[in-house]
């Protein structure tokens, strides 16, 4: 990608972020550490890499998305909607009764959504579920999953690690957010899941290392995932969770916590200076 | 007539209805000799996956599949499809309201040998608690069949519970199965017995009972216990006045629930359920329905009570 683009994406990616805190301040409660440190993966995948189109999200032939890690839906959603799936003013209404934007992703609801989610561990074998189906019709569909790194302590994630090799799902690549935090603290403190790389290479996956904040690196990983046959690729994306809000970042407190007035006020204020000194560079 | 098990119509029904239909695919875990889904996988084995002893990823896969496009059979013993895998159920097939068709078997008490932990007597109770979910307990073997025939046909999750013991046919060659029917075997004006899966033909035997007695028994077979059929009920509970069911399941959440639910709510009458209230054991199957109280001669005791209570 040209140096450019890597900034229109980065634009965007900042736009999803403040989508998300707008989402999850107006509801004061969800997300927001997990969400934040995948809106980059999230806008390299709708803008650039995979095959949709926000006036047709049931085209059977387009690629697959599925949140496993579907409490991080406010940045789901506010990609979605910079991409055009349903209005950027719907967003303050995540977690409202009145609004189709549930606390977790509902594909019976929300335009774009490919899966219902939310019980970690269950979105990985889904996805694989749909790799699958691509194969049984000779379908040339990619499915991409995003996991967190707790998420890995779920035993049926190894189920699904197990599966996508043992059929030779080569059309399909997950994310694991490898930001080191869960709820309760570090990973390696709560229930360690590493080696990470080391146990997906054992269960038959191409893995890759990629840095989760750059568009580049994403980009040739997403690539040589592609170019891999007969093999899944899982990329291991080290990431930084609150990405590009100060106070959050590589905090596990902001796992689940709202930002109150004066924290949104600043976080959003230093999300419109990013922004503005990205445009400067156009 | 020659016995047949549930499970096995259930495999002779895949490969009827499934085979020729290109969206049917059909998975299992590890347990496809015992599923008689291995019948499918001789004739079909491009729509066969085995899914390994991963029941949990079984049930997620099929979700997958069927938001492709599928029509996505999982199968295993009811114990860890209803069991373990609830929790996909309800949120990866039911919340989602996909078209994943769980073929259930072993099914409770009557799998005999194997003891209390693979007599899954609490299937009903947990499927039917997912709303969107149709639960299907089919008596015989035909019935068992066009259950299969009618689950491709719906649109949504569904829930098949089949037997591994062989049973009587209680249906007659020409039955017309209709989901969310339930079907009156025989007239009786003193008393209803409400039955599903195996204990329908004990149904029939306890009316037998029951007439040389001088006691009128309906008989009514449940064979959808989700959306089960009110009509029927309600004029069976206003025509005869006292109702006794009966199911190889607890009595907490089953049939018998089902059917108080729609009596109190339509036509409260007296209502006595029969079905287990503990772990089973091991043991022969006829051993364990007289151990466990789930026979004609209880039917008809049960009815008797039912009659006195009006």
């Amino acid at each position: 990608m040209d140096e450019k683009r890597v900034v229109e994406l980065s634009i965007i990616a900042n736009k999803v972020r403040k989508n998300a805190l707008t989402a999850v301040h107006s509801a004061q409660s969800g997300h927001p550490g997990g969400s934040l440190s995948i809106a980059d993966l999230l806008t390299l995948l709708y803008f650039e890499v995979m095959k949709n189109d926000p006036k047709n999200p049931k085209d059977p032939d387009r690629d697959r998305f599925v949140l496993s890690k579907g409490h991080t839906a406010p940045a789901l959603y506010g990609t979605l909607a910079e991409r055009g799936y349903f209005p950027v003013e719907d967003i303050p209404g995540f977690r409202h009764i009145d609004s189709y934007l549930q606390g977790h992703p509902d594909m019976t609801k929300v335009p774009g959504v490919d899966m219902s989610t939310g019980s970690l561990g269950q979105g990985v074998c889904v996805a694989g579920g749909m790799a699958l189906a691509a194969k049984l019709d000779n379908k040339d569909y990619r499915v991409y999953s995003v996991l967190g790194d707790g998420e890995l302590e779920e035993g049926q994630v190894w189920e699904a690690a197990m599966f996508a090799p043992h059929y030779k799902l080569d059309n399909f690549t997950i994310f694991i957010d490898n930001n080191g935090l869960q709820i309760d603290g570090k990973i390696t403190d709560v229930m360690n899941p590493t080696p990470i790389d080391k146990k997906f290479e054992a269960f038959g996956w191409n893995v890759i290392i990629a840095n989760a904040h750059d568009f580049n690196e994403l980009l040739d990983a997403i690539n040589a995932a592609t170019a891999c046959k007969d093999k899944p690729t899982a990329i291991i994306m080290k990431s930084v969770k609150g990405k590009n809000v100060s106070f959050m970042e590589n905090q596990a407190a902001w796992h689940g916590t709202a930002p109150n007035d004066e924290q949104y006020a600043q976080a959003i204020a230093e999300l419109d200076a990013k922004i503005a000194e990205l445009e400067a560079k156009l | 007539m020659a016995k047949v098990a549930t499970r096995v119509s259930y495999g002779t029904a895949l490969v009827k209805y499934g085979v020729d239909n290109p969206n049917v695919v059909v998975l299992d875990a590890d347990l496809s000799k015992s599923t008689k889904t291995d019948t499918f996988k001789k004739v079909c084995p491009e729509r066969f996956i085995n899914c390994g002893i991963a029941e949990a990823d079984m049930m997620c896969v099929a979700a997958g599949l069927a938001a492709c496009g599928k029509t996505a059979f999982a199968s295993t013993f009811a114990m860890f499809a209803a069991g373990r895998a609830f929790e996909q159920v309800r949120n990866s097939i039911g919340y989602a309201h996909l078209n994943v068709k769980i073929g259930a078997t072993h099914a409770g008490i009557s799998v005999g040998e194997d003891g209390a932990s693979h007599q899954c007597l609490e299937d009903l109770a947990l499927m039917r608690s997912i709303p969107g979910m149709v639960v299907i307990n089919p008596a015989d073997d035909i019935e068992a069949q066009l259950a299969v025939k009618a689950a491709i046909e719906h649109d949504g999750p569904v829930y098949m519970r089949f037997g591994r013991l062989a049973v009587e046919d209680v249906n007659p060659e020409d039955y017309n199965f209709e989901l969310g029917k339930g079907v009156q075997l025989r007239e009786g004006t003193d008393v209803t017995i409400i039955a599903t899966g195996l204990m329908v033909q004990e149904a029939i035997k306890a009316h037998d009972m029951l007439k040389d007695e001088g006691i009128s028994a309906r008989v009514i077979n449940i064979h959808t216990i989700k959306p089960i059929d009110e009509e029927i009920i309600t004029k069976a509970s206003k025509e005869t006045g006292a109702i006794v069911t009966a199911e190889e399941h607890y009595i907490m959440g089953g049939l018998g629930s089902a059917v108080t639910e729609v009596v109190c709510a339509n036509a409260p009458c007296p209502v006595k359920i029969i079905g287990t209230d503990r772990y089973g054991c091991s043991g022969k199957p006829a051993e364990l329905f007289v151990k466990y109280g789930l026979t004609a001669e209880n039917m008809v005791a049960k009815a008797k009570e039912a009659i006195a209570m009006k």
